[in-house]
């Protein structure tokens, strides 16, 4: 038979982007450690419909660990205590019977807080924005084979396009920097043939809106590399770092724009 | 905007900023300290190599070594306090859970580490360059037994149109200034503290300027940290050598060789 667990949930409950939150503690029983961290939360939010109260609200969608939205940081964790993994496929067993869990939402100036956990993460769509174009030909299908790109610069693109934009990296930093973020965006466009023609102009444009965003400088200690749910290295942000360098001194001489 | 305020204003500018002020300390450091060093080899190396320092160059250029030296920590400082208050701005609410969860303590601590580093920059230079310290104004008649001795190189103490070249005493400066416990207690400590800064800056200023990466930056914190603990036994082995009496002050107040060749002459006769 499937263990089941009771425990004691803190969360942050917080009307509107306005309002004052505060921390509101509910126990929660019989919860299968087979169930998800989201199942469990679904659990309680049905629970407190029942009692004619207001569920949790939560931002939530593929709970397969790709679409980025289910932010929330678990006893001080953004996604929670385990490595490389997102709060929806994050499993119960990893709790134990008794155990209190702390939830609060993305804490950032950029992210504010529209309901309970969830935020306004759109800050990080305007830096992917900002980045623009890549220049190809329109018009009939190019042959997937027409440009050659080597195993390693593939491999290197595809890592840091596993970036799912969830902003937890902004989330674990003291300084709600979103360098890994935007150093994972980079990489991944400035590495291939296809964005490098756009580098420096990209490079630039993304820092500008990442800085003009409100997000804090890197301090380089690494908590974002630790929380990220994709494993994105810090090498991302030191290859953000020598673009952003070299880009500034073509701009010096002339403009890249 | 103008490229160059652009660059100054981004948060990565000011970060490539600092490494690049910090990449300037961090070789300077090494240097003054492999100087300091000599005064295991005598009053007389040290004496002669401070006398160096100040005559190798004509004035001007030393003021504008110092100058550069000080507008260093100057950019250093400013890019350090204006990313600090941008990075505060960014996060005004933190969690009623703070973890940490792979940051090192010297990453987390570097401006605590840098601003007590700064307010002994100051005491240091007040104290051995400008000689200002109430108490330590090492000029004064009667703290400085002997504030100039002889010039002495490889043995010979060195003349100039008949006369001996007298130079500032700097080993009975150092030896009667860590003399006292807390000016000593506190070298040590701020040396400690740059161990620390430099524990993380050493490597960190690799990644800022993006010559950095997963095998690198495991290469890059060892010699980080064998820099850092370098750096901090190379400095603070001097005040606990004054401290325990292995340094002393010059007991012939630059004489020795006079005094060795008085002796040798009444030894002949
Ligand atoms: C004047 C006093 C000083 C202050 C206030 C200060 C402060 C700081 C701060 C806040 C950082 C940034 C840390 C971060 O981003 O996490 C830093 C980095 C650094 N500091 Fe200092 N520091 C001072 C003196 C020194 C000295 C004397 C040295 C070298 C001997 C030094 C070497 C470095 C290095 C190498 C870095 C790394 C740069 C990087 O992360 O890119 N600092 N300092
Ligand atoms: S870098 Fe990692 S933590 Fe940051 S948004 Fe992308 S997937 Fe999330
Ligand atoms: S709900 Fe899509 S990643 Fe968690």
């Amino acid at each position: 038979m499937e263990k089941t667990m009771d425990l004691t949930l803190k969360v942050w409950r917080q009307k509107s982007a306005n309002s004052m939150g505060a921390f509101e503690t509910y126990a929660v029983k019989d919860v299968s450690e087979g169930s998800s961290f989201l199942e469990m939360l679904d659990t309680l939010s049905e629970d407190l419909v029942e009692k004619g109260k207001e569920p949790v609200a939560f931002d939530h969608d593929c709970r397969e660990g790709i679409c980025g939205s289910c932010s929330m940081t678990i006893n001080g964790i953004p996604h929670g205590p385990e490595k490389a993994t997102t709060a929806c496929q994050l499993h119960m067993r990893h709790f134990h019977d008794g155990q209190t869990i702390t939830i609060e939402p993305w804490r950032a100036k950029p992210f504010p807080v529209i309901k309970d956990l969830v935020v306004d993460r759109s800050p990080l769509d305007r830096i992917i924005q900002s980045g623009g174009f890549i220049t190809s030909r329109a018009g009939s299908a190019v042959d997937a084979n027409a440009i050659p790109i080597s195993k390693a610069t593939a491999d290197y693109a595809m890592d840091a396009a596993a970036c799912i934009g969830c902003g937890a990296c902004v989330a674990a930093c003291p300084n709600a920097s979103a360098m890994l973020f935007t150093g994972a965006k980079v990489s991944h466009m400035n590495s291939l043939p296809q964005g490098k023609v756009e580098k420096d102009r990209r490079t630039l444009a993304m820092v500008t809106t990442m800085d003009g965003e409100g997000f804090g400088g890197c301090t380089n200690i690494g908590e974002c590399e630790a929380a990220c749910p994709k494993s994105i290295s810090l090498d991302m942000i030191a290859h953000l770092n020598r673009d952003y360098a070299t880009a500034q001194v073509k701009n010096f001489f002339k403009p890249v724009a | 905007m103008c490229t160059l305020c652009n660059f100054v204003q981004s948060t990565i500018g000011r970060k490539i900023l600092m490494a690049l002020t910090g990449l300037v300390l961090v070789l300077f450091v090494m240097g003054h300290m492999l100087g300091n060093l000599q005064i295991f080899l005598g009053p007389d190396v040290i004496n002669g190599y401070a006398y160096k320092l100040h005559h190798l160059l004509p004035a001007s250029a030393l003021w504008a070594v110092r100058l550069v030296l000080l507008g260093t920590i100057a950019v250093h400082l400013w890019a350090a306090v204006t990313l600090t208050l941008d990075n505060r701005k960014a996060r005004p609410q933190g969690y009623l859970e703070d973890k940490v969860v792979q940051a090192s303590y010297s990453s987390r601590t570097m401006r605590m580490s840098g601003i007590i580093l700064l307010a002994f920059i100051i005491f240091h230079i007040a104290h051995f360059t400008v000689r200002i310290v109430p108490g330590k104004q090492y000029e004064e008649f009667g703290v400085l037994e002997n504030t100039m001795v002889p010039l002495v190189k490889d043995g010979e103490v060195v003349m100039k149109n008949g006369h001996e070249i007298m130079t500032f005493n700097v080993n009975d400066m150092m030896v009667l200034g860590f003399e006292v416990w807390w000016v000593s207690a506190f070298y040590i400590i701020a040396t400690g503290l740059l161990c620390m800064h430099l524990t993380h800056g050493f490597s960190s200023m690799f990644q800022s300027l993006g010559l950095r990466n997963g095998l690198w930056r495991k290469r890059l914190d060892r010699v980080a940290l064998a820099y850092g603990w370098i750096v901090f036994l190379g400095f603070a082995i001097i005040p606990i050598s004054v401290m325990t009496g292995f340094l002393e002050k010059d007991p012939t107040g630059g004489l020795a060789l006079q005094i060795t060749e008085t002796v040798a002459i009444i030894g002949v006769i």
